[in-house]
């Protein structure tokens, strides 16, 4: 899994809602407040996501694992 | 738009019949979409015109209280039908009246019967009590004395030879002794006995006994523990002394006849007496019962009319009296939408009162600045409370209330980042939406209850999202899980156990233990598991804290911007808008921009050049630019320029915003200065003609009541220079204060995930380390205390915490 991947699905996803999610709301009196929700809700996440992402891209420093966790790891996480 | 603005409001004219009044105003009342104002501010309440109205509405609330008290004290259940019945008519108001005196004076003549006949059965057990044990005591002495006598003459004489003469005489005298019995409180007997014996120097022989049963006080329906005395003592001196200390001890005395047949009879007497006593109070208590039933079942409507009466009489007090007496002129707020609403009510208002002139509702032209009115339903009033409680935004302006529903649950996300958490949370709330009608119809009285119930739909969606954050923390419990696959592993060749060795711990390199495939979805499990975990996730939540924080301030910054283009005002948008984006970008967008630049450009390859962004930054405003250590190096090229034009940009902008605005708006008044005075002079002078002719002639109109002249504003420079400088250094100290203060995110999560990590591994690991049966029964056991404390700690405590660290942060 490339990190080109991750990005497009989750900047689709949230832009597809935050996009579309506004003109499929019914009309009616709170029309306005669930659109600003939606649209907040769309940036607030993709934001939260796009940080968390970033931040462990290239790593700076690794793990510092006990050595009976990097043992098992080599056994359990074996790709 | 209804929550983006306070709706329109138009200040409106209200001419109502005096017969048709009060009609009227509870059809409003009940309408609720009207605002009063009142037109006799300086009146005293004493002097207003519906003043006896209120009063009696006081009065018939006083009667009403008194009668739920005495409901209360019975435990009747009251009747909530929770209907809610229109205001009754003035006339019935005196039947209302009427009834209440009925009752009352009913309850007071129960209670007043009850309480004598209590008194009396309290008196007559008391006396009972003391026939009862006062022949115990009398026998015991006679017995004793007898037996003494009989049976150890030795003794006898041994007592006369000690005593001599005087023994003898006493014994002798004692046969002729007076004695006084009563009852006393218990507690109160020990200062009495001790009292008894200093006052009379021993010379009172008192004995005592206990009544076993308490009796219950008249007056205050206590129960009281009470205890028999009789005390002996000779000479009339002696008596009038002991009565006395009786008396001020609060003990009644009661006749005790000296024979003991006397003393048979009496108590005979006394039975049958309470006997009868006993019917009679219970017929009392089945009436009293009878009335207060039939009055529980009325008592919530009652209260509920005798509230509207009230209410419509204070608004009635707010209305000026035409000078003919024949009509109420009162002034309301209310939203230009409703104003047809409230026009049919005053219609139908009219219609049921029977009087033959419409009421008439007219707007008026104002210039006084109209209250906010922000229409809110039962899932927006809480975010529109939270926002109120810090301050209600003027007329018009852009309510930030509907922004918050989202980025208040979404800040608390961030500090309260816990899958599991967030799901019982969630499931919490959503049990309460649910059930929602079932629970607002079990009206509860807890407060505490009260308030979870009323912010239900602010727990779901603070659930929700906390249930988002913990997934992108990879926190369930305090524990991870791997769905897509960790970007790391220990190659087996160079994470070998000859490699690693003696150390206890192995450090990854992510140059040979990364994979270049990013986790694609919140943070790598690895971390759970790694002793350097906090280091990672604090530069990761600080930075997350700073980043969020920024971009919420700058949001707010252009929630301004949209209330200068609302109200037209350039000079703000320019001169004040603009210089706080500016200065905010240049500092703390620089800020984020480094961060951003930081995380992508450098890999650890180059970790150790890597910049200290915090030493930049401070660098940055220092204008120094050393060249050790390598991490507080320039790294770019160009960046002390760069920096250099930002911090002064920055600078520039508080001048900027401090002076240009004021400077600008003295120039503009003093253009104008002249022309509006007399322009607003005519415009008064054509509302009142408007007014007059709205009137209709009939009526000669009240003068317009002081509005215009609070309407010209004045202006002055020196004032509006202070306002604006409080607002520049505020605006400046609260960029740096509040991305500081929004480091508490970070501080809050961090806590959060400590916390409940440690309640993981310090209470649930218990069972999980052991082995076999002992661990089943281990984790048993083990589970209620952690899952007790992870709601109480985690859930309710950080909960609350979180929320008011979230409050701060939206104001």
């Amino acid at each position: 899994m490339g990190i080109l991947i991750p990005i497009i699905v989750m900047t689709l996803f949230w832009g597809l809602i935050g996009l579309i999610g506004p003109f499929i709301i019914p009309k009616g009196p709170n029309r306005w407040v669930v659109q600003v929700m939606i649209v907040m809700t769309c940036v607030c996440c993709w934001l939260f996501w796009a940080i968390t992402f970033l931040a462990q891209l290239n790593p700076l420093f690794g793990p510092m694992l006990e050595k009976k966790v990097v043992y098992l790891m080599q056994d359990v996480w074996k790709p | 738009m209804g929550l983006f603005r306070s709706e329109e409001m138009a200040l409106c004219q209200l001419f109502l019949q005096s017969e048709a009044a009060y009609a009227c105003i509870s059809e409003l009342g009940e309408l609720g979409l009207a605002q009063f104002r009142d037109l006799n501010p300086d009146v005293n309440a004493f002097q207003r015109k519906f003043v006896n109205e209120v009063r009696r509405c006081d009065e018939m609330e006083r009667k009403l209280r008194f009668l739920e008290k005495e409901i209360k004290k019975d435990e009747i259940p009251m009747l909530d039908t929770g209907d809610n019945p229109d205001a009754p008519a003035p006339r019935e108001m005196i039947d209302l009246e009427a009834t209440f005196e009925k009752l009352e004076n009913e309850m007071k003549e129960v209670n007043a019967n009850a309480e004598a006949l209590m008194r009396n059965f309290l008196e007559l057990t008391e006396l009972k009590h003391i026939l009862r044990k006062t022949q115990s005591f009398f026998e015991e002495a006679e017995h004793g004395y007898d037996h003494q006598a009989l049976s150890d003459p030795g003794m006898a004489d041994e007592h006369l030879g000690l005593l001599g003469e005087e023994g003898l005489r006493a014994a002798g005298q004692a046969l002729r002794l007076g004695f006084v019995a009563g009852v006393i409180h218990r507690e109160r007997l020990p200062a009495f006995e001790r009292m008894l014996w200093r006052a009379c120097h021993g010379n009172v022989f008192l004995k005592q006994a206990e009544i076993d049963t308490p009796l219950e006080d008249p007056v205050t329906g206590t129960q009281v523990n009470k205890t028999v005395f009789i005390i002996f003592f000779q000479g009339d001196q002696l008596k009038s002394r002991v009565q006395k200390i009786c008396e001020g001890f609060r003990a009644t005395l009661y006749p005790c006849p000296e024979t003991p047949a006397e003393r048979r009879e009496m108590a005979i007497g006394v039975m049958t007496r309470i006997e009868d006593l006993n019917t009679v109070l219970g017929q009392t208590q089945d009436h009293r019962h009878r009335v207060l039933v039939a009055a529980a079942k009325n008592i919530k409507v009652w209260y509920i009319k005798v509230c509207k009466i009230k209410a419509i009489y204070h608004t009635l007090n707010m209305f000026n009296l035409d000078v003919t007496q024949k009509c109420l002129i009162g002034e309301c707020w209310c939203s230009v939408a409703d104003l047809d609403r409230v026009q049919q009510a005053l219609r139908r208002a009219t219609e049921h009162s029977g009087s033959s002139v419409p009421s008439i509702l007219n707007r008026m032209a104002t210039k006084k600045r109209p209250p906010t009115f922000n229409r809110t339903n039962r899932f927006t009033s809480v975010f529109q409370g939270i926002v109120d409680a810090y301050g209600v935004a003027t007329y018009q302006e852009v309510n930030p209330a509907p922004y918050t529903i989202i980025s208040f649950p979404f800040l608390f996300s961030l500090m309260f980042g816990d899958t599991g958490h967030g799901t019982i949370m969630f499931l919490f709330a959503l049990w309460m939406v649910i059930k929602e009608k079932k629970l607002l119809a079990a009206k509860s009285d807890n407060e505490i209850w009260n308030m979870f119930f009323g912010g239900r739909y602010i727990i779901l969606l603070m659930g929700a999202f906390s249930i988002h954050a913990g997934i992108l923390y990879n926190d369930i419990f305090a524990k991870s899980m791997n769905i897509f696959g960790s970007a790391w592993y220990p190659n087996m060749t160079l994470y070998s156990p000859e490699h690693i060795g003696g150390h206890k711990e192995a450090t990854l390199d992510p140059r040979d233990a990364y994979d270049n495939n990013t986790y694609p979805f919140g943070m790598d499990p690895v971390w759970q598991l790694a002793k350097n975990k906090i280091p990672f996730l604090n530069s990761f939540k600080m930075k997350l804290s700073v980043i969020i924080g920024i971009s919420q301030m700058l949001f707010g910054v252009i929630l301004s911007a949209m209330n200068h283009r609302f109200f037209k005002d350039r000079i703000s948008f320019f001169f004040e808008f603009i210089p706080q984006v500016v200065f905010l970008l240049s500092i703390f967008g620089y800020l984020i921009g480094l961060i951003v630049f930081k995380w992508i450009a450098f890999d650890a390859s180059k970790s150790g050049i890597a910049p200290s962004l915090l030493i930049h930054l401070i660098n940055m405003f220092l204008m120094s630019y050393p060249t050790e250590p390598e991490s507080a190096t320039t790294f770019y090229s160009g960046q002390k320029f760069v920096q250099l034009i930002l911090l002064a940009v920055a600078v520039i902008c508080i001048p900027w915003m401090l002076v240009m605005k004021p400077v600008l708006l003295k120039m503009k008044h003093a253009k104008e200065g002249t022309g509006t005075i007399s322009a607003q002079h005519t415009t008064v002078t054509t509302e009142d003609g408007q007014v007059v002719e709205q009137g209709q002639g009939d009526h000669p109109v009240p003068p317009p009541p002081q509005t215009h002249a609070e309407d010209d504003e004045k202006f002055s420079f020196g004032e509006a220079m202070v306002h604006q400088s409080i607002h520049t250094i505020e605006y400046c100290l609260g960029c740096v204060s509040h991305t500081a203060s929004y480091l508490r995110l970070w501080a809050l999560s961090l806590a959060h995930a400590e916390l409940s990590e440690v309640l993981w591994n310090m209470v649930f690991a218990i069972g999980l380390k052991q082995n076999g049966i002992l661990g089943a029964v281990l984790i048993f056991m083990v589970f209620t205390p952690w899952a007790a404390l992870t709601v109480t700690i985690l859930l309710l405590m950080e909960g609350l915490s979180a929320f008011l660290h979230t409050l701060r942060l939206h104001w």
